[in-house]
This record gives structure tokens, C-alpha cells and sequence, in this order.
């Protein structure tokens, strides 16, 4: 694999559902890889647009190293502040399994934006399970518009692994047009001050992925 | 007058919001999610309103009633299961009445998320004879406080806000407005008014009944329910969030949306069901709805078509949908199409991500050492009920806060032979073990009594709580001993041990389980989540020495990777946090501290 992206299909969706002028967005991870900052990110950016935006995460019991879901819908008016199976437009997933596991969300067409960061959950540690090593072959299988990003390493190049969220982010963008005018406001907005020159720095970096 | 600046805000965040800007000056609770965060944003409100943490729901409720009495406006907030202990208070404040206004704030949890039950709150409502307002979403979360504590205060009666987890959980934009000028506080002596011995309470009990059908009138004219017409061949009344998942999926029905959902505006049901073909009820969790319009005589659907087990969905009104058209095509719902995508044949053998205990969590040597020894652990609700999985599996029952201890009782008293240890998290023990522990040393009972005391109700987000020597408002206070509570409550043997210290934890349990009598042990050591800090230095495995043993897998930490049988385990440098009980369980002296 090469070391930044493997790019398969187009990497550019159509902005709304079918129906209803809405986008979809899902984002999937491992608890503290900062995935509700990316939902804040995408939900103020969305706000900043003039959308009407719902968004939803968990809380509680299933923040305890399981896996993390974040959504976010916008368009002229939302109702359900939660997306369902075969309607998303973009999926970020911050770990690569966590991508296979939700494919399904996406609608025929839709892009997913997958980390190449493997994290290998207890079950597997305690020998009850198998992390599946043809997690790559999977992903191409189940999602024609897929975009590989090395966001760990990009992020460890920029100096700090934690921004890895951000590179995802940043290359899942592209596939979001109606946003391009907010995204660097709704950065400022969302991460704080010292850590803003690294973050635009990792949003700029995941947009060249897919270039 | 609202500022009209839309904000995006959680429906727990507007809660508070709205109780502020309503002019609350006193609110009360206990944490439980999905609730939680309600109080905890409130608190940004300091400077104008008094919070605290109770060490129960029920003792929220009592001072929240107090507050009420004494003429402002209070919140108090919990979670579905917490209105049980809450319940007593509750019954009986519904014939005392409210003078300030007074809003039950309370969150269900339908599909389970982080409970262990799906109990409909509004059950307790109508038990009560209360009223129910059920927002959708933020924006509506935050306006109905201000009118459920109008109703409140010209009804004199406590006003139900029922919040479910995609409510308290799910942001929404929100026009957020200015603060009321709040009630001055005056307590009014009546004794007739607040004491309803039998002579009064028999009274009460009858303007009860005047009250709510005086609250029927007002839900008639209320603005939170509204008919919205549109093909009329279809007609579906939805309660609540319901009406999100209604409009997705049936855009051209017509609906009728109620946000006062008890007691029901009865007339405007029937106008709305007398202009539609087919009538279909739709509402969270059980069908009281439904029931109810049945009970009007009006035929209808609902339950029959769609399931009130686990959360109501986009998905639920979907399926809805097919088997109404396939219904309408053949006569019978059976060849409806499968709805949605499932998932795909790659995702069938991922390996799963249950929560489990965190690197480092001090409740970890506990469990581990009580798996050293054949006795029946009786738990509790908190980050601690995650030890009945494996590879730790050292706890046989779970039931309701407090009943760590209380469950003990019963089956050491039952006559089983093994020792029963009884476990309970340190909040819960201010919450209601001590009555637990109380019932065992007068009932003669010889249970060992665990407090996992991590200083922090953890499992919730991290809140004080009266052993922790901080107030909700940020104000130190007397911390109150576990210990000491135990011994006052006449437990003669007690003993504190650092859980991080398998050595001492193992002894402290073989000498309560030697003993006849009961005893407690507090383990207490800080949750590393909040103190965010390392418990000692990173750990690391010497491949050479280690024989792939696996004994340091068996604690379930999640920093031990081992992927491969037979071979040496790794430590993950970001997840370990020197807790240290590796090296402990180690025999080859494998495992040491890092370099750096």
C-alpha cells in the first residue's frame, strides 16, 4: 500500500439525498480518537452554511473503549437527528475495521474516507476473536468509492498523531461542496487556539490526499 | 425576547438553558444518563442558581419539593430508573401540590443504551395524575421549560418533561432567549396546605381529580399539539420525538403532533381522527397512547405494527410503511419487503468492542483477586458491573443501585453455602448501600461488603458526590468517611486497601471471608480517567523472559495486546498507565518499568 492514500472509484458525491435535500454524514471509531470533534466540526460548518443541522453521538456505557458513532444531517430542515442503512453520503471512519462494520450505511454511491489505523480491540487481545488481516481487500469489496488515507502517519508527520481525525476530515471534504466556504471558520470555532496551526495544517494535508 | 441566535445544543443543554432562562433558582439531581448532562450545564449558571448533587433521586425530589414550597422555581433530573427511588415523594407531592414551579426533568433510555431497563416514565406520570410535556428536539426542549413551568405554577402541580436518549443526546439548533426575573423566595405557613395528614389528605385527594380535569381542558388549547393536514387518507398522532421519525418517512400523511402527552387532548384526537381514513398511533417505548385512544372508542393501529421493544426509528417507520403498502397490494402485511441494508457478509466476523474496564482501572485488582476465591460477588450498577465479562468474570448478579449489598443478604440468609461478597461503587454507596450494610449487621448477616471507592461516580462522566469533599458548585465540603459510616452503622470489622496492591487486597479478602461476621472492605484508589494522570511508570514485557504464560492477559487489560496464542503478550505504549498489576501476576519477572 502506498504510504498516504489508496484511491479507488470517484472520490466526489452527489451533496443530498434523493428525497429530501439532506446530508448524511456518519463518522465511526474507537473511543479517543476524537471523533466528536470531527462531528462538531462538520455540524458547525454545516450551521455556518445556513443548514438546519441535527447531529447525535453516544454517551454513557458505550464510551468505555467501544466503538464511538457520530452523525451529522443538514440541509433546508431535518427531522430525524439520526441516519439510517443505505443513505449516507459520506463515511469517515477512523479505523478500518469500524468501516467495514457500518459499509451498509452508505448509499449506493457514497464515499467512504477510511483510516488506515488498525486498533485491536480486548476481544482479540484475549484470544476471542480475530482482527481480520484482509481488512483492505474487504473495504474495496463493499465500497466502490473509497479513498485510504494514512492519517496517522501524515498526522505524526505534522507532529502530533492526535490530528489524525482532522486528516480524515480534511479529505472527506472535498466530497462536500456546499461547505468548502466554512470549513476554515468552523475550525477556528471548534479547536482550540494553540492547536489550530496544526489542525488546519492536518485538514489541508487529508484534502491533498485526494487530489 | 429572543436574541435569535441559533446555537446548536444538545437536548440536556437546552433543558438546562431553558431552565434558566425561565428563572430556576434551585435544581437538584443524581446523575444517570442519559440525564446527566442537564445539571452539569446548568451549573455554568452558578451565579444565579443553587445546584447540588443528591445523594439520591429521592432525596433530589424532597428538596427540589422543599424548593417549590418555598415559592421558586426548581428543576430536579434523573434518569427513568431513578424516578423509582424518587417514586414516594412523587405520589404524594401530586395531592400536596406545587407552589413555585417545578419541572420533573426525566430521561428514558429506550433501546438500552447505558440501562438496564427500558421503563416508560410516563407510566408515572398518569400514576400520578401529572403532566407530561415530551419535546421532539432542542429547540423545543428549551421552550417547553418555560411553559411547563407556567403550567406549573397556575395548576399548582408538578410538571413532567420526559426526555429520551435521542432527546437528551442529539443536538439540534436552538434560539436561545433572556433570563425571567425569578420568584422571590417566602416560605407561606399552612399546615392544611403542606400536611396532608388523612383529614387534609382526603381533600387533596379529591381536588386532584378537579385538577386534572382541569389540565385535560388546558392540554385542548395547548400550542404544544397541533394538527398538520395533508392527505388525509393516512392520519398518524405522534408523541414526542416520535414526530421526527413520522415526518422522515411519512411526508405526505397527515399528523397530529402532541407535545403534551398527558393527560390527552381529547377532543382534538377525535377531530383529527374523524378526518382521516386510517388512523395510526405512533409513540416511544409502551403504547399509553394508544391505549388511551382505544379506550375513546376510536379503532386505530399502532402496536400491531410496530414494535415498542427497543428504540423507535427511522428504520421502525420504514417497515411501517412497506407493510401498509403491501397490506394495501395483497390484504396482508406478510410480503412486505425487507426494508434496509444489511449488514455486509465482510462485517459478519469483525471482532466485537464491548466496553470493557480501562488500562489501569483500580476496580481490576479487586475482581482479580476475588476470582482467587470460590464465593458467589453479588454487583451493582457502574463502570464495576463490567467485570461479569470475561476474561475477569467475577460477578453473578446485577440488579439495582444498592443492591450489591442487599442481594448478599438475601442469599447468604437463603442458606447458600458459598460466601456471598457484595460489591458497590462508591456513590452508590452514599446512593443506597448504607441501608444495605445496615441489614446485614443487624440481621446478623456475614457477607463481605466491598466499596470500590474510585472518588468519582465515574461511569456517568466523572461527578462529585458526598464522599468526595466537592460540591456541584465547585465549593469544598466535609467529605464524608465510608468508613466511619460503616463502623457507626456497627460494622466491627473494616479495612482499607489500595486495590493497585494485590498482596494487600488479597489479604484483606481472606480475612473477611475467615470471619464469621461481617465485614467491609473499602478499595480506594482514584480513577485514572479523571485524574488524568499515569498510576506509575509504563510497563513493558522483556521477551526474553517471558514464557507466554498468559496470566497478565487474565486481567483483561486492555494495554496487554496478544494476538498471537504462544506468544509473548505486548504492552501498548499509549494505553498503559503504570498501574503495575502485570508485573504482580508476572512469575518470570517478564514485565518492568519502561525506560521513559
Amino acid at each position: 500500500m502506498s504510504d498516504t492514500t489508496v484511491k479507488t472509484a470517484k472520490t466526489s458525491v452527489q451533496q443530498t439525498t434523493a428525497n429530501s435535500g439532506v446530508t448524511n454524514v456518519l463518522l465511526v471509531g474507537v473511543g479517543g480518537q476524537g471523533v466528536l470533534l470531527v462531528s462538531s466540526i462538520i455540524a458547525q460548518a454545516a450551521i455556518l452554511s445556513g443548514s438546519d443541522v441535527k447531529a447525535n453521538e453516544v454517551h454513557g456505557m458505550a464510551q468505555r473503549g467501544g466503538s464511538v458513532l457520530a452523525q451529522v444531517r443538514f440541509g433546508p430542515k431535518v427531522y430525524s437527528p439520526l441516519v439510517w442503512e443505505g443513505t449516507v453520503d459520506v463515511l469517515l471512519s477512523l479505523e478500518k475495521a469500524e468501516a467495514v462494520r457500518y459499509a451498509h450505511y452508505l448509499k449506493p454511491n457514497g464515499l467512504a474516507v477510511v483510516s488506515t489505523q488498525e486498533i485491536v480491540p480486548v476481544t482479540v487481545s484475549s484470544g476471542k476473536a480475530v482482527y481480520p488481516a484482509d481488512a483492505n481487500t474487504r473495504l474495496k469489496r463493499i465500497c466502490p468509492n473509497l479513498v485510504m488515507v494514512d492519517a496517522e502517519g501524515i498526522a505524526h508527520r505534522l507532529g502530533n498523531v492526535k490530528a489524525a481525525n482532522v486528516v480524515v476530515l480534511g479529505a472527506a471534504a472535498s466530497a462536500i461542496p456546499s461547505l468548502a466556504p466554512y470549513w476554515q471558520k468552523a475550525l477556528e470555532l471548534c479547536v482550540p487556539a494553540k492547536y489550530q496551526e496544526l489542525n488546519i495544517r492536518a485538514f489541508q494535508a487529508g484534502g491533498e490526499c485526494i487530489k | 425576547m429572543l436574541s435569535r441566535m441559533a446555537v446548536l445544543l444538545t437536548g440536556n443543554e437546552a433543558v438546562a438553558r431553558g431552565a434558566w432562562e425561565a428563572g430556576v433558582t434551585a435544581a437538584f439531581g443524581y446523575p444517570g444518563t442519559p440525564s446527566t448532562e442537564i445539571l452539569e450545564n446548568l451549573a455554568h449558571f452558578k451565579d444565579d442558581v443553587y445546584l447540588e448533587w443528591s445523594p439520591n433521586e429521592k432525596v433530589a425530589f424532597e428538596a427540589a419539593c422543599g424548593a417549590s414550597y418555598a415559592g421558586v422555581r426548581t428543576i430536579v433530573t434523573m434518569k427513568h430508573i431513578g424516578l423509582n427511588v424518587a417514586a414516594d415523594p412523587l405520589m404524594t407531592l401530586s395531592y400536596v401540590g406545587s407552589e413555585g414551579g417545578m419541572l420533573l426533568c426525566v430521561s428514558d433510555d429506550p433501546g438500552q443504551h447505558s440501562s438496564q431497563n427500558e421503563q416508560d416514565s410516563r407510566h408515572y406520570a398518569r400514576f400520578a395524575k401529572m403532566p407530561v410535556l415530551e419535546p421532539a428536539d432542542s429547540g423545543e426542549a428549551l421552550a417547553y421549560m418555560r411553559y411547563g413551568f407556567e403550567i406549573s405554577e397556575r395548576f399548582h402541580v408538578p410538571v413532567m418533561i420526559r426526555l429520551t436518549t435521542r432527546v437528551s443526546h442529539s443536538r439540534s439548533l436552538v434560539a436561545t432567549g433572556e433570563r425571567t426575573a425569578p420568584n422571590k423566595p417566602g416560605f407561606e405557613r399552612n399546615p392544611s396546605r403542606f400536611c396532608p395528614l388523612p383529614v387534609w389528605g382526603r381533600e387533596m385527594r379529591k381536588q386532584v381529580e378537579v385538577r386534572l380535569a382541569a389540565l385535560g381542558k388546558e392540554a385542548e388549547k395547548s400550542p404544544l399539539n397541533r394538527i398538520e393536514w395533508n392527505d388525509r387518507s393516512l392520519g398518524i398522532v405522534a408523541e414526542g420525538l416520535a414526530y421526527n421519525y413520522v415526518k422522515e418517512v411519512f411526508p405526505e400523511a397527515s399528523v397530529l403532533k402532541l407535545g403534551w402527552a398527558w393527560p390527552y387532548p381529547d377532543a382534538l384526537i377525535h377531530e383529527f381522527a374523524a378526518g382521516v381514513q386510517k388512523l395510526i398511533i405512533i409513540e416511544e417505548n409502551e403504547d399509553i397512547l394508544e391505549e388511551h385512544v382505544r379506550a375513546m372508542g376510536l379503532v386505530c393501529s399502532g402496536r400491531d405494527l410496530v414494535s415498542g421493544v427497543g428504540e423507535l426509528s427511522v428504520q421502525k417507520m420504514i417497515s411501517l410503511k412497506n407493510a401498509l403498502a403491501a397490506v394495501q397490494a395483497n390484504g396482508d402485511s406478510s410480503s412486505a419487503k425487507t426494508a434496509l441494508p444489511a449488514p455486509f457478509p465482510e462485517a459478519a466476523d469483525l471482532p466485537a468492542r464491548p466496553p470493557v474496564l480501562c488500562p489501569g482501572c483500580p476496580h481490576r485488582g479487586l475482581f482479580f483477586t476475588l476470582g482467587k476465591h470460590d464465593v458467589l460477588v453479588t454487583g451493582d450498577i457502574g463502570c464495576y458491573s463490567l467485570a461479569v465479562f470475561p476474561p475477569l468474570s467475577r460477578t453473578d448478579t446485577i440488579l439495582c443501585m444498592g443492591g450489591g449489598f442487599s442481594v448478599a443478604q438475601g442469599i447468604d440468609k437463603a442458606g447458600e453455602k458459598k460466601r456471598v461478597v457484595g460489591v458497590v461503587g462508591d456513590s452508590t454507596f452514599f446512593h443506597s448501600g448504607i441501608t444495605g450494610l445496615i441489614d446485614v449487621v443487624y440481621n446478623k448477616g456475614r457477607s463481605v461488603l466491598v466499596v470500590l471507592d474510585n472518588r468519582t461516580t465515574a461511569m456517568t462522566g466523572h461527578q462529585d458526590h458526598p464522599g468526595t469533599g466537592v460540591t456541584l458548585m465547585g465549593e469544598k465540603t466535609t467529605a464524608v468517611s465510608i468508613e466511619e459510616v460503616g463502623r457507626a452503622c456497627g460494622m466491627k470489622h473494616v479495612a482499607t486497601v489500595n486495590p493497585y496492591n494485590l498482596a494487600e487486597t488479597e489479604a484483606a479478602v481472606s480475612e473477611a471471608l475467615a470471619s464469621d461476621e461481617p465485614s467491609l472492605i473499602v478499595a480506594r484508589a482514584p480513577c485514572p480517567l479523571r485524574t488524568r494522570s499515569m498510576v506509575g511508570k509504563r510497563r513493558v514485557i522483556d521477551t526474553e523472559k517471558c514464557k507466554a504464560c498468559q496470566a497478565c492477559v487474565k486481567l483483561g487489560c486492555p494495554a496487554i495486546e496478544a494476538p498471537e496464542k504462544g506468544k509473548p503478550p505486548h504492552i501498548s505504549e499509549e494505553l498503559c498507565i503504570g498501574c503495575g498489576l502485570c508485573v504482580q501476576v508476572c512469575k518470570f519477572g517478564a514485565i518492568t518499568e519502561a525506560a521513559k
